[in-house]
């Protein structure tokens, strides 16, 4: 996937060099055969997701309520939602606020927890697996739920702060600190991208470091100059994923906030919005242009991610491609 | 233990600044105890949860000792009752029901498209390979709307058919591309030996590929199963009549509440459902950790 995401994927389909055989090309099955193992796949493609895509974008034009059939309204839903609707604009600066907290942290703990375990040999297995397991629950209701209680008024968190003299009350009921508290639920889930910082620092050859090493390199040296540039695709894979995914999170910001997106607006993230005025209110073709400039936005993001990366992404193994 | 001091960049580890030609067991140690430490302070929040759902209803707020003081085992048979008139049963089955649909589907499909991604020539194979690349990164939002009015023209609204069907059309592009990847990685010499014995490409796939892809198919399952269990907002979506509840879809009636009188049942019905995740990663540590790595790796 690493180079999946810089190559162009036409590229990435051709290398089949693992097994050595890569020019061998001597099947002659009908086309035929492949259509129907791609049949499922490609219905899914046209029915659930380009034809779906197409009509949201219409539907992004209309004023539709699931009743009464899509009145053609032009840019009325885009001129609304970036001129008139204040709660619009706070649940974007919401959604940014906790991709800029949580994203950065998450990757920080992970890669410093990988670098770690890199130089534990006892035990590394258990403190992957022990380390890996809140990304698999993390997701769930249940913690949410668990979340919200802890970081309550009289939670444990509170708790211990007003302990501490620090008097701060529930996060959940104070706006900016809710953010954070659904922002920390993500940095707990840091196994999963820790998970693949430690498989791309495994893949590092050792001769870079025995060399760097009798070359007087220290570990810090060793650290800029071999590890990070070594495993820059690597973060930038992990990068890319978790922004888009923090884009679309749901679920913790419902459960924390009572499914209101309070205190404030605080945690009306994009997606509780989007089912707010989709779903609640019934005004499909505003949550369709929601919809749009979201999928925009993350392409946005996406594309300067890319960009930023031939600055700063190494790929070792360049000249092979 | 040469591997540590080559490898030796650790932050986590400044307490080993003196040379690192001896070796230092205590920089080892260090980092052992911070491991554990940063361990404790994870599971915190699923020590408080078992801890919780055996506490009385009065001990909840009124103490902040993590153990109760005696179990509280009838908040387990509150939660036994479920959610208004439908039992915890019902709410396990049906969201067994919708997982297990999942990860049938996933299987199938998504080991299908693979197997034609992976082995099989036909046009256009390079620019649909990357639409499948693409729709990993797709945001749901974007087709979400539209399936809904699909779904609800077909009359599939509060059924279990949104949350099933998609899978069957190999939608989770994230699957097909982690068994495509597993199958590059198999020797093509087998499949050659079978075509020359006649074999055509259906029983290829049934006989050869499917049997050697079985790790990559478990990692699929294991994925689907916990990751459909969790979901909430398809769901959330979906279904609206009680009796359909899943038990995610359950424990969100309790999100409004704002009494914590309901708290030990209410987190002795969350211990339940997080139960079958648990166990499933004991059981498949390894495929899952494996799975995410190479997620991540190969390519």
């Amino acid at each position: 996937m690493t180079t999946t995401t810089r190559t162009p994927p036409k590229r990435t389909a051709e290398r089949t060099a693992r097994t050595g055989s890569a020019g061998r090309r001597s099947r002659r099955e009908p086309q035929g055969a492949a259509w129907v193992f791609l049949s499922p796949w490609v219905l899914g493609a046209v029915v659930l997701t380009l034809l779906p895509m197409a009509v949201s974008l219409y539907l992004s034009f209309t004023d539709y309520n699931m009743f009464d059939a899509p009145q053609w309204i032009g840019l009325r839903n885009y001129t609304q939602m970036f001129t008139e609707d204040a709660r619009y604009w706070r649940s974007v600066v919401s959604t940014l606020t906790y991709v800029v907290i949580a994203v950065p942290l998450q990757l920080g703990l992970a890669l410093a927890v990988a670098l770690a375990l890199k130089s534990i040999r006892r035990g590394r297995g258990f403190y992957r697996s022990a380390f890996y397991a809140p990304s698999l629950l993390g997701a769930s209701m249940s913690i949410a739920l668990v979340w919200r209680a802890i970081f309550n008024d009289g939670g444990t968190v509170d708790d211990l702060l007003s302990r501490a003299g620090l008097d701060i009350g529930g996060w959940v009921n104070r706006p900016g600190w809710a953010l954070l508290a659904v922002a920390l639920l993500t940095v707990w889930q840091f196994g999963a991208p820790m998970v693949i910082f430690l498989a791309g620092l495994q893949q590092i050859p050792s001769e870079l470091y025995e060399a760097a090493a009798v070359d007087g390199a220290g570990r810090w040296r060793q650290f800029v100059s071999i590890t990070v540039p070594m495993l820059s695709p690597v973060i930038f894979f992990n990068l890319v994923l978790q922004t888009i995914q923090a884009f679309q999170v749901f679920t913790p910001a419902f459960a924390v906030s009572g499914g209101k997106g309070g205190p404030a607006d605080s945690t009306l993230f994009y997606t509780l919005y989007l089912y707010d005025r989709g779903f609640t209110a019934s005004h499909m073709g505003y949550a369709s242009a929601m919809a749009w400039v979201l999928l925009v936005a993350i392409g946005i993001v996406t594309a300067l991610l890319f960009r930023s990366s031939r600055g700063w992404v190494f790929y070792a193994n360049e000249e092979e491609r | 233990m040469t591997a540590e001091t080559r490898q030796g960049e650790a932050p986590a580890a400044p307490a080993a600044p003196a040379g690192r030609r001896k070796p230092v067991p205590w920089g080892r140690v260090a980092l052992h105890a911070a491991c554990v430490a940063a361990l404790l302070v994870m599971l915190y929040p699923l020590a408080w949860l078992v801890a919780t759902s055996f506490k009385p209803a009065d001990e909840v707020i009124a103490s902040l000792r993590l153990l109760p003081s005696r179990l509280e085992w009838s908040n387990y048979s509150t939660a036994m009752d479920g959610v208004g008139d439908v039992s915890l049963t019902r709410l396990l089955g049906n969201s067994l029901l919708v997982s297990g649909g999942a990860v049938l589907g996933n299987v199938l499909s998504c080991s299908l498209a693979a197997y034609a991604f992976a082995r099989l020539r036909f046009r256009m194979r390079r620019p649909l390979f990357a639409f499948m690349i693409a729709t990993i990164m797709l945001p749901h939002h974007a087709v979400l709307i539209p399936q809904y009015i699909v779904f609800n023209q077909l009359g599939m609204v509060n059924t279990y058919w949104p949350l099933i069907l998609p899978k069957f059309l190999a939608t989770e592009a994230f699957f097909v591309f982690l068994i495509v990847q597993f199958m590059r990685g198999l020797p093509k010499e087998l499949e050659e030996a079978a075509r020359i014995d006649g074999c055509g490409p259906f029983r290829t796939f049934a006989r050869i590929i499917l049997p050697l892809v079985r790790p990559a198919l478990i990692t699929t399952a294991i994925f689907t199963f916990i990751w459909t269990w969790n979901d909430f907002f398809t769901q959330l979506i979906y279904l609206f009549e009680p009796e359909k509840y899943t038990l995610t879809l359950a424990l969100r009636t309790f999100v409004d509440a704002s009494s914590t009188s309901a708290f030990g049942p209410m987190f002795a019905m969350s211990v339940f459902a997080l139960l079958p995740i648990v166990l499933f990663f004991l059981a498949f540590q390894r495929f899952l950790v494996e799975g995410m790595a190479n997620s991540g790796i190969k390519g």
